[in-house]
């Protein structure tokens, strides 16, 4: 309501949200979050825990009321037409939050059952990802490893044909190779037809979505396409190499045009505040400054930002509470 | 040097699943150690025969200078521990758990005073002290839980994801933590589904199927295996052991 919504709404969004707040006590849980997502998008809400992407979540699937403003699922009113929306939506929390004392094939009938449907009915859509965990159709759900158990909880969401999925960090502490399981499984998807909103608190799973927003304490930093997002950072950056890591880290924060300076797995990101002098210059200049002192090995490279970069770049803005 | 951390043919079953399957390694004091591993691949059956709370069913570990298998509660004495999950008490202030931790490792009242009081102040928490802890922000947490895990200079630290769900930068600050301990002669024994985390590592191993499938510095592997990162490594070792995997013990 009367926030300055730029994007052109569309009827035909699945998912409108705009200018949501709520607040819990002293904690300002969602603050002004406006995301329009398109129809068979795979749309991600990346950030950190405490963010608010489960709020966000919980409000869309009608089980939490927000404060301010307003949002439409598939076309739907979130307060007005709750009991509709929730007919037409698949949700998959956060928290494992199936029935760990009954059997896979008993969770997915007890699921389907409460949308008034069957395991036969729902097959045709969760069939790729069911046929995986259906030899263990006897085995209780307790005692199913950590990738079969998202396995089955995305197919009790499935397992009523909803029009929209949404899936609260199901990738989190699942190890790199089901991730990447998991991620072609939304792909297919999608390619289906599905609108799929999907929050993670893995940076390098933004690149998988269509369009990210990411959030941290409540608000939307940016919107925008994964090979978008990295053209918001704000400095030229370079990956430094070097063997004597800690050197290299305490050299380039005090170099005289330092903006930042992260580890990044095997090297160093280092971004310059000379943002209208050519890279190549500037990486010479600093490689000059590391061999002058001692790091002679030193290699450094200009390199385009990812998504990682730019999220802590923004954080660094938009909150008091992180050094530079 | 002494190494903090000997195992030899450390094997594990339960009924007829294999979970740790003879393996070998040492970590050396001071050396911050990555254990890398799929899901269900052994990892946390390994930690906690490496932390005393399970018995091997067949053989030998030492954790700084103590068997696992006879002297556990030795071991027990010598070692910290942090998780992603329940490390500390949310319903008490940071104060009481650093309290409650102290005492149970056997710290008089006047240390526990003076190293809390350190600990508030080199975490910038000083003013946090008489918070719950569940009204911390995740990456405070994570933190304090990780200085309360060194608060009996323990010899060795294990870690089990301490670093998940929190902010990019905050991740970062917690590493720049693990080196100040190693730093100090603390061994530190991690895990991390973060693949960039594990380049940190002075060491990595990644476990597949119960076994060591590789084990050496993140430049040797990734020479080895002629590899540009140690994310594609670990998707090409883990990938043969399937996802048919099940949870073998704590799930």
């Amino acid at each position: 309501m009367g926030s300055p919504s730029t994007a052109p709404s569309s009827v035909d969004s699945p998912l409108i949200v705009d200018g949501l707040g709520k607040r819990f006590g002293d904690v300002q849980a969602l603050d002004d979050v406006s995301i329009e997502v398109q129809p068979a998008e795979l749309f991600g809400l990346v950030g950190p825990d405490g963010g608010g992407k489960t709020t966000l979540f919980r409000i869309l699937t009608t089980l939490l009321i927000p404060d301010s403003g307003s949002a439409t699922v598939l076309g739907l009113d979130v307060v007005r037409d709750m009991w509709e929306i929730r007919a037409r939506v698949g949700y998959m929390p956060g928290q494992f939050s199936l029935y760990p004392d009954l059997s896979v094939e008993e969770n997915l009938g007890f699921f389907a059952s409460v949308f008034g449907t069957s395991i036969e009915e729902g097959r045709s859509i969760i069939a790729p990802i069911y046929e995986q965990i259906e030899p263990f159709r006897d085995r209780r759900a307790g005692a199913l490893s950590g990738g079969m158990k998202q396995k089955l909880a995305l197919s009790c969401a499935l397992v009523h044909r909803p029009d929209i999925l949404f899936l609260d960090e199901p990738t989190t502490g699942v190890d790199a190779v089901s991730r990447r399981e998991f991620w072609d499984l939304l792909h297919s998807l999608k390619e289906s037809g599905l609108t799929i909103v999907v929050s993670t608190p893995y940076m390098d799973e933004a690149d998988r979505c269509d369009r990210v927003a990411l959030m941290q304490h409540g608000r939307i930093l940016a919107t925008d396409r994964p090979a978008a997002i990295g053209a918001l950072f704000p400095h030229p950056l370079f990956g430094v190499r070097g063997h004597d890591r800690v050197a290299l880290i305490r050299t380039l924060r005090e170099a005289p045009h330092s903006a930042s300076v992260f580890p990044f797995g095997g090297e160093l990101h280092y971004s310059d505040t000379r943002t209208d002098m050519d890279p190549s210059q500037i990486a010479s200049e600093v490689r000059q400054l590391l061999h002058a002192k001692g790091m002679e090995d030193a290699e450094v490279r200009s390199i385009e930002p990812g998504i990682e970069d730019t999220f802590m770049s923004l954080m660094g803005t938009a909150s008091s509470t992180v050094p530079a | 040097m002494s190494n903090a951390i000997e195992v030899q043919e450390l094997t594990r079953k339960f009924g007829s699943f294999t979970a740790v399957n003879a393996i070998t390694f040492t970590v050396g004091s001071g050396e911050v150690f990555g254990f890398l591993g799929a899901n269900g691949a052994g990892k946390t059956t390994a930690i906690r025969m490496l932390t005393g709370l399970l018995a091997p069913t067949s053989g030998e570990a030492q954790v700084a200078g103590f068997d696992v298998f006879t002297q556990a509660e030795e071991v027990k004495r010598k070692i910290g521990y942090m998780s992603q999950r329940f490390s500390l008490y949310g319903d008490l202030t940071v104060r009481e758990n650093i309290a409650l931790y102290g005492g149970i490792y056997g710290l008089d009242d006047g240390e526990i005073r003076e190293r809390s009081e350190a600990m508030l102040g080199h975490l910038g928490l000083r003013d946090s002290g008489d918070d719950l802890v569940a009204s911390l922000p995740l990456g405070w947490k994570q933190k304090l839980a990780f200085s309360v895990a060194l608060v009996h200079q323990p010899a060795v630290v294990f870690l089990d994801e301490p670093t998940g769900g929190v902010d990019p930068v905050t991740r970062r600050q917690f590493w720049e933590m693990i080196y100040a301990a190693a730093a100090d002669g603390t061994t530190v024994f991690v895990t991390t589904h973060y693949m960039d985390e594990a380049e940190y590592c002075d060491r990595v191993s990644i476990m597949v199927d119960g076994r060591i499938g590789a084990m050496g510095t993140p430049a040797e592997l990734k020479a080895e295996f002629k590899v540009g990162t140690l994310d594609e490594l670990f998707v090409r070792l883990a990938r043969p052991a399937g996802n048919a995997t099940v949870a073998g013990g704590g799930g």
